[in-house]
């Protein structure tokens, strides 16, 4: 007997998806996936934008094993919900199900999710979120948006991080943005490098701006 | 790439199905596969064997049906079939962006012996 099922695994995956964002919102949470390669600059950039952003912040962080970035960010006053993967390359609407189950966070807080560390496989499964970031740092190359388009057509949002570093690893910011532009014209990308500061601002009151919409609805 | 995780959610749909029709044995499995979702066929293949080891599903046979990736081109407005190794378009020469076409991982059928 031959049974017909024609389930898409995708389809089922943006079903859980969507109801941790139902979930998130009767809790007041506004939750951000955060994407990108190990080393991009993810915790990074949750840490300078607790510093300059004055919204309640908290962060699950999926990592295939340890809780350094756990332990970096409650160290630095932000409450952190640690996933170990134990080998998987993403987190999934399941995993962030279940954290939100045991990560007590008070209403009207800015949720970070950090990805696994990696383009590819995150790009494929919707957490919930609200809005969708990929971190490039400058030191991976300015190819990134041609080698993994599928991240990039989906974000909201890009990170240039590290850019303090540009001219000393040959990146060339007119190819990146041709292939952005190509993919995805008008996506907002904002230049900034934790490291020495330089353009937080502009990120933060972009995010700033999004927080106080999606909180006045 | 994330295979492992990828089949044993198919496999749980297989079950399910098989045991709602009483099935005693799965005989085949057929799935789709879009051509840039990534998913490499041997590795669900040999992460499959590994699950269905002791269940009613250890003799079936999987069948991989590859769909041809959909891209689209912003500039020229247009759809195209992807046939070679690049995402430029071929008209402009420009990145195209990809659609839903050639992303999917659908388990289409099964079939199963009730005897």
């Amino acid at each position: 007997m031959k049974i017909e099922i024609e389930q898409d695994l995708f389809e089922n995956e943006a079903k859980l998806a969507a109801a941790n964002a139902e979930l998130m919102k009767k809790r007041g949470l506004m939750a951000l996936n955060l994407m990108g390669t190990p080393g991009a600059g993810k915790t990074s950039i949750i840490k300078s934008t607790a510093r300059l952003l004055k919204v309640p912040m908290a962060v699950i962080e999926g990592d295939p094993a340890s809780s350094i970035d756990t332990d970096l960010l409650k160290s630095a006053g932000i409450p952190a919900y640690q996933i170990n993967t134990e080998g998987v390359c993403h987190l999934d609407a399941t995993m962030v199900a279940d954290a939100l189950n045991h990560f007590e966070i008070a209403p009207r807080t800015l949720l970070f999710i950090e990805n696994v560390g990696n383009l590819i496989c995150t790009a494929s499964y919707p957490l919930g979120e609200m809005i969708r970031v990929v971190v490039v740092g400058a030191s991976e190359g300015d190819d990134k948006p041609f080698k993994y388009p599928d991240i990039f057509q989906t974000a909201h949002v890009v990170i240039l991080n590290k850019t303090d570093l540009q001219s000393a690893v040959n990146f060339n910011l007119k190819r990146f943005y041709e292939g952005i532009n190509s993919l995805k014209p008008k996506l907002p990308v904002f230049e900034i490098s934790c490291k020495t500061g330089a353009g937080l601002e502009n990120w933060v009151n972009w995010l700033a701006v999004q927080v106080a919409v999606y909180w006045a609805e | 790439m994330h295979e492992l995780a990828l089949t044993e959610k198919m496999f749980k749909i297989i079950l399910d199905e098989a045991k709602a029709h009483q099935a005693k044995q799965v005989m085949k499995v057929t799935i789709a596969v879009g051509e840039l979702s990534g998913i490499v066929e041997r590795s669900v293949e040999a992460y499959f064997r590994l699950l269905a080891k002791d269940t009613i599903a250890e003799q079936a046979t999987l069948e991989f049906n590859r769909i041809k990736a959909r891209l689209f081109c912003i500039q020229c407005q247009k759809e195209f079939t992807k046939d070679s190794r690049d995402f430029t378009c071929p008209d402009c020469g420009n990145l195209a962006r990809l659609t839903d076409t050639g992303q999917q991982c659908l388990v289409e059928s099964i079939e199963v012996d009730n005897e």
